[in-house]
């Protein structure tokens, strides 16, 4: 098991160091020079006050060091949790601006991601055993996991926000209140926060509900469920046995998902104006504000390593071979 | 490798088509069923009829999509099939020529995902070693990279000019799966009689994948391409959407982009930003419809169901 988790942690401390050395050599190897889109975006017709902010970003960015110090420096900053100044809050560092907005981004996600799971699984392993469900069912989930994220969310905000009025469409609270610990303020984190939620759930519940249709049926086919069978065990005991054994190839796929998820939360937020991290790429884009856009995508590789690590505890929790180390998730 | 990552990788695929040898028989016997079953020839009508459209409709306008041609803000009407934008665009020309981008991205990006999944599998089940515990490990590092995330910091630095671009960079971030499926496949075939045949024989290691190895996985190949497409025509959206991609070609996401930008859905111009993303969610709706078709062409036993 230790070395189940050993190989675990080292693939997900490999991939972190890509991640980072990823994010510090696109803007220093890459054709174009985001220095000077800096320069041009500020606008300075002045041609003597371009020279003084050129040394100021070069020093702000560490380039006036030789390239293995630059990037010793890198991970020296962000190891003392310094990702930088926002420019578009300046003078915000970047790491308070996205603490402020990772709640919303994960009262959004935990609650879409483990409710579509555990939904889309009890609907699958329903539709494969009634035909008529199965019938209606799949053809719905096949339509829904095909939605893009950001198109199910347009519909959404239109049909029940703007048509309907039921829902507000824009904002993580209504405008008009100031975050406080009162009724009327969770109410309307509440009200602003569903349907962006139904929108992600609704997408990845398709997904689920498909995958764990057909796994059910190839699990029935299995030996050990003909063998049941043939002893005359219950039908339900059956489905039982399959349904465990189906859940574990599911879980690996929540694994494999969670990129797409946070990417389908990030547009679904976009559209929803929801003020979590998306909002912040969205707006990091519009003002060229790289440190920020650099810090949030830290934030995500660094969530999305701690989710699988999660879910490889869970998968020890549930599958009995990975705790004997006789075999296992790989 | 359990028999359960076998199965969350190629989901719904045959888990190994047995070597059959008339290969023609066999391409001729799955083009026969193929063609009577609903799911793939459903599939496959509505994919062409959007690439007809795509490819079709521009050609019968002399102006660009992104012209002022008609009244701000109309109604679909007979002159302007799906209406007009706030500006006076018209929404049906950017509705075909953004089919056609879509179509684009995916086919490239599906392809290149495919080939680089398919050559460090092929490769990783082959070798075998340290070869394959090197390649291993990049898989595993892509796969549990975020691609979104840095699809979006390469597009922000590097800034994408073209859709073939934007379909490189897709490829380049979504080939892990494909490897380790492939890898999976290798490995059981690497051990069969005909393979070592072939090897004693004296061919060469790339021959070897080439003329043994990768026919008998060329179903499940092909199925892999459709996926592939499907899940780059909704990263690209993703990423138009968010005003990532190409900006001087007309694209789906984008269509949705400047919808949302300039507040259609407050302005109720429904079909500035409903015709966009249903072609995507029938295109890749499809694309999985027929997949599901081609697993029961393929795997007899799905067939008999």
């Amino acid at each position: 098991m230790s070395r189940y988790f050993g190989r675990k942690l080292g693939i997900y401390a490999l991939t972190f160091v890509v991640a980072v050395t990823l994010n510090w050599i696109i803007p220093r190897f890459m054709p174009g020079d985001p220095v000077l889109r800096m320069l041009t975006r500020t606008s300075v017709s002045n041609p003597e006050a371009i020279a003084p902010m050129r040394t100021y970003y070069e020093s702000v960015f560490g380039l006036d060091v030789p390239l293995w110090r630059q990037y010793l420096n890198y991970w020296v900053e962000l190891f003392q949790g310094n990702l930088g100044v926002s420019v578009w809050l300046f003078p915000a560092p970047v790491a308070d601006v996205i603490v402020r907005a990772v709640p919303y981004t994960l009262a959004l996600l935990l609650p879409s991601i483990l409710l579509s799971w555990w939904a889309g699984n009890k609907v699958g392993a329903l539709a494969a055993r009634r035909k008529w469900l199965d019938n209606t069912a799949l053809p719905v989930s096949y339509a829904l996991t095909a939605t893009p994220y950001m198109w199910l969310g347009i519909l959404l905000a239109w049909g029940l926000g703007i048509v309907a009025g039921v829902f507000p469409v824009a904002g993580g609270y209504s405008f008009e209140l100031r975050p406080q610990w009162s009724w009327t303020f969770v109410g309307s984190l509440a009200q602003h926060w569903f349907l962006p939620f139904l929108s992600l759930f609704m997408v990845a519940f398709g997904g689920w509900a498909i995958g764990m249709r057909n796994l059910i049926i190839y699990e029935l086919e299995a030996d050990y469920a003909s063998y049941l069978a043939a002893l005359g065990a219950p039908r339900r005991l059956i489905r039982r046995y399959a349904f465990r054994n189906a859940l574990l190839p599911q879980l690996t796929g929540l694994a494999l998902q969670l990129g797409v998820l946070v990417s389908g939360a990030l547009v679904t937020e976009i559209v929803f104006a929801y003020p979590g991290l998306g909002h912040l790429i969205l707006q990091a884009i519009q003002n060229q504000d790289f440190f920020l856009l650099q810090g949030i995508f830290l934030f995500i590789v660094i969530g999305v390593l701690a989710a699988n690590f999660l879910i490889d505890i869970v998968y020890v929790l549930v599958d009995p071979r990975t705790r004997t180390g006789m075999q296992g998730a790989t | 490798m359990t028999d359960t990552e076998h199965v969350v990788e190629a989901p719904g695929v045959p888990a190994l088509a047995e070597p059959v040898a008339p290969l023609v028989g066999k391409r001729r016997e799955a083009l026969h069923f193929a063609l009577r079953n609903r799911k793939v020839v459903g599939g496959a009508v509505v994919i062409l009829a959007f690439l007809l459209l795509g490819l079709i409709a521009p050609l019968f306008t002399d102006h660009g999509p992104n012209e002022y041609v008609g009244p701000p803000a109309a109604p679909p009407s007979a002159d302007y099939w799906f209406g007009t934008t706030t500006f006076g665009q018209d929404v049906f020309l950017q509705f075909a020529n953004g089919i056609r981008a879509t179509f684009v991205v995916g086919v490239l990006g599906g392809v290149l995902a495919g080939l680089i999944g398919m050559t460090i599998g092929f490769v990783a089940g082959y070798r075998g070693g340290l070869v394959d515990e090197l390649l291993n490990m990049l898989t595993n590092i892509v796969l549990v990279l975020p691609a979104l995330a840095v699809l979006i910091i390469l597009h922000a630095y590097v800034g994408i000019t073209s859709v073939p671009m934007q379909a490189l960079f897709i490829g380049l971030f979504s080939w892990p799966w494909v490897a380790r499926a492939v890898r999976a496949q290798t490995f059981s075939l690497r051990s069969r009689e005909f393979v070592d045949l072939a090897r004693l024989s004296g061919m060469r290691p790339i021959a070897v994948i080439r003329r043994e190895i990768a026919p008998n996985m060329s179903s499940y190949l092909f199925m892999t391409f459709i996926l592939l497409f499907g899940g780059a025509v909704l990263m690209a959206a993703t990423l138009d959407f968010i005003g990532l991609g190409p900006t001087d070609v007309v694209s789906l996401g984008l269509m949705m982009n400047s919808a949302v930008h300039w507040s259609a859905l407050h302005l109720g111009l429904w079909w500035w930003f409903v015709p966009p993303g249903a072609a995507i969610t029938a295109i890749v709706g499809a694309l999985y419809v027929m997949n599901v078709g081609l697993d029961e062409v393929f795997n007899p036993k799905l067939r008999e169901m």
